[in-house]
């Protein structure tokens, strides 16, 4: 079966290491979500992954094979990002972007074919952007740019998507719809899935397993039961909160406690 | 390579499937097509001298193989038109195709709205070339050296800008443009200068520096044409990787463009025929920065369409204004330069008016 491998990868920017000696294996079907405080390298990992970064050592392997010398075209039709924040220009229709998705296939300079019009089209219902094809980026919403974001990843016909906070900035209906989507596509598509969120009850209820990011390294991992905890949450954040099961399934729910802060602020620095 | 330029500009067979936006395109870029042989032919029998439409259509017909139409004409007639208008109105087209092209790559390379084809250094350092090519003691050849003292330039300030704006690997678009600005405004100093202790030569400077046809011969047609050719067709090639580009690097990579790469060929292509446009003509403004734009407000930004569009509107526009130019105070000549912007900016702003929502 298809799976991604990373090999004790270490990351970093400039003098900087951010992450170091991370090992991770994720299978088709199964919802990996990546959490940790801000600065933990939660987006490092993301861009690592797709070598946006530079790898200091270790290595990535896609179905056992490495991906260090991968054209970005080849790469591209294998991992597919759904970037935080995405940008997207205004004057472009919803298609037009969808249909960029479609870029590693085609080179640079081959057109769209029939068929990739009809991919698009397909990726575009998938993701229920239809609708909204020729209608212009400036004129969608934040929810709607980022299905419009997820159907140009699945546009591109990957094994791997990486999804980085998908749900940040969004309200929490949309926060559901997107990954209610992303669930789906993941079971459907036999997709490697891997999802940066900050928001530990969505990372609960969405992620069969999470990978909790501590200075600079895998500091818990495991089912959420296995990783979020008090205790736990207190280590990584020096925040108190309260942990109790989600009243419909168990799953750990997360309960902030105003004035809960056990380290100061000064403590709370990102690692260098 | 030749065969997908050639297939962008073919209706596709499945037409069907496709947006009805870009069918719409294709036939506003089959129009623009039209239009500008028209007025092409239109501006060559305009002058001094009026000749008949039908007259000029024999002419220019007359000169392509196997046709022969030897009808009773005056030789002068013949003169003007073929060696003295027609040129120059077919290098203003070759100019302004060039400078519309080139535009719509540096805005959409540096995702600037404001970017025209000389944010960069390639106006001052042609003005640098220019200045010096006209001070230099040879004046019997200044009319030779000039040019060839332009295009140096420019590209000379280009490959300046763009050694300093290079980081390792990669080249930060942002400190591009930086570079590009003060490298400009150093130039810019030296030719304010230069033109001051220039003393007598001082008109034929200014007037270099504004834009000009007035010596257009098929020589100077004949010296850009490849590299404006060469150029657009590069730029018209990476039409779907600048598309890609205009989301951000990063995305760009993570969808398969090797986004450094892509930088390079456009941002050589465009430097190559901005400096082949304002070699002879000198630096017209105006024409780089407003086409595009125009385009984009009517037909949208996709540059498979946006380039081809940008092309012959530029062109026209330019003969258009280089045709005023030559004629509303015959016989004395307007700057080009002055009569684009006359002519482009309340047509500009009317779009801007039309169109209330984003326009870049």
């Amino acid at each position: 079966m298809f799976n991604l491998r990373l090999d004790k990868i270490s990351l970093g920017y400039g003098d900087r290491t951010v992450l170091k000696n991370i090992s991770l294996e994720v299978e088709p079907r199964q919802m990996v979500g990546i959490i940790g405080p801000n600065g933990c390298g939660k987006s490092t990992l993301i861009k690592g992954i797709t070598r946006l970064i530079s790898w200091r050592s270790g290595n990535i392997f896609a179905d056992g094979k490495s991906i260090a010398r991968l054209s970005r075209s080849d790469l591209a039709r294998l991992i597919a990002v759904v970037p935080q924040n995405a940008f997207l220009p205004d004057l472009f229709t919803a298609f037009e972007v969808v249909l960029m998705g479609r870029t590693p296939h085609l080179g640079y300079f081959r057109y769209e074919s029939h068929k990739d019009i009809t991919i698009t089209k397909r990726a575009m219902e998938v993701t229920q952007t239809i609708a909204l094809a020729e209608r212009r980026i400036g004129e969608l919403s934040g929810g709607e740019k980022q299905r419009v974001t997820i159907a140009r990843a699945l546009a591109q016909e990957p094994k791997v998507i990486l999804l980085d906070e998908p749900t940040a900035h969004l309200d929490i209906n949309y926060q559901i719809e997107i990954l209610d989507l992303v669930r789906n596509l993941c079971q459907e598509r036999g997709l490697v899935t891997i999802i940066a969120l900050h928001d530990l009850n969505l990372a609960a209820q969405y992620c069969g397993r999470l990978i909790l990011l501590h200075k600079g390294r895998v500091y818990r991992q495991g089912t959420p039961q296995e990783v979020i905890d008090a205790q736990t949450i207190k280590e990584v954040y020096g925040a108190q909160v309260m942990v109790c099961p989600h009243p419909i399934n168990e799953l750990p729910a997360t309960f902030v406690v105003p004035g809960g802060l056990t380290r100061t602020k000064e403590e709370v620095k990102p690692i260098g | 390579m030749a065969l997908s330029l050639f297939k962008s500009l073919m209706i596709p067979k499945t037409a069907s499937v496709y947006p009805l936006k870009w069918r719409n395109r294709l036939y506003a870029l089959v129009a623009l097509v039209f239009l500008s042989v028209i007025i092409i032919v239109l501006a060559s029998s305009i002058g001094s001298t009026q000749v008949p439409f039908s007259t000029v259509w024999g002419i220019l017909l007359d000169r392509l193989p196997l046709v022969n139409l030897n009808p009773a004409r005056e030789s002068v007639t013949e003169t003007i038109v073929a060696d003295i208008r027609l040129p120059r109105v077919i290098l203003a087209s070759l100019v302004g195709a060039a400078l519309a092209v080139a535009g719509a790559t540096y805005q959409g390379l540096f995702r600037n709205p404001l970017a025209d084809p000389y944010l960069i250094g390639v106006a001052q350092g042609a003005a640098l070339g220019a200045t010096i090519g006209f001070l230099l003691p040879l004046r019997v050849t200044s009319l030779e050296v000039v040019p060839v003292f332009a295009f140096c330039g420019a590209l000379l300030a280009v490959a300046i800008v763009y050694s300093i704006a290079r980081v390792g690997k990669t080249l930060p678009i942002t400190t591009l443009i930086l570079a590009g600005v003060a490298l400009g405004a150093f130039l810019a100093s030296i030719t304010s200068y230069l033109i001051i202790a220039s003393g007598d030569r001082l008109h034929g400077i200014i007037s270099w520096l504004l834009g000009r046809f007035s010596l257009s011969n098929w020589g100077q047609v004949t010296a850009v044409t490849p590299y404006i050719l060469m150029g657009v067709a590069v730029i018209w090639l990476y039409a779907r990787p600048l598309n890609i580009i205009q989301l951000d690097e990063e995305q760009a990579q993570q969808l398969g463009i090797d986004v450094e790469r892509v930088k390079l060929m456009l941002l050589v292509a465009a430097t190559l025929i901005t400096a082949a446009a304002v070699s002879f003509c000198g630096t017209i403004g105006f024409v780089g920065i407003i086409v595009p734009h125009a385009i984009r407000l009517l037909w949208g930004p996709d540059y498979r369409f946006l380039l081809p569009l940008s092309t012959f509107a530029g062109a026209i526009l330019l003969v258009l204004a280089d045709t005023t130019a030559r004629t509303i105070l015959a016989p004395a000549e307007i700057p080009v330069g002055v009569i684009t912007a006359f002519l482009g900016a309340p047509f500009f702003l009317y779009l801007l008016r039309q169109k209330k929502r984003a326009i870049f």
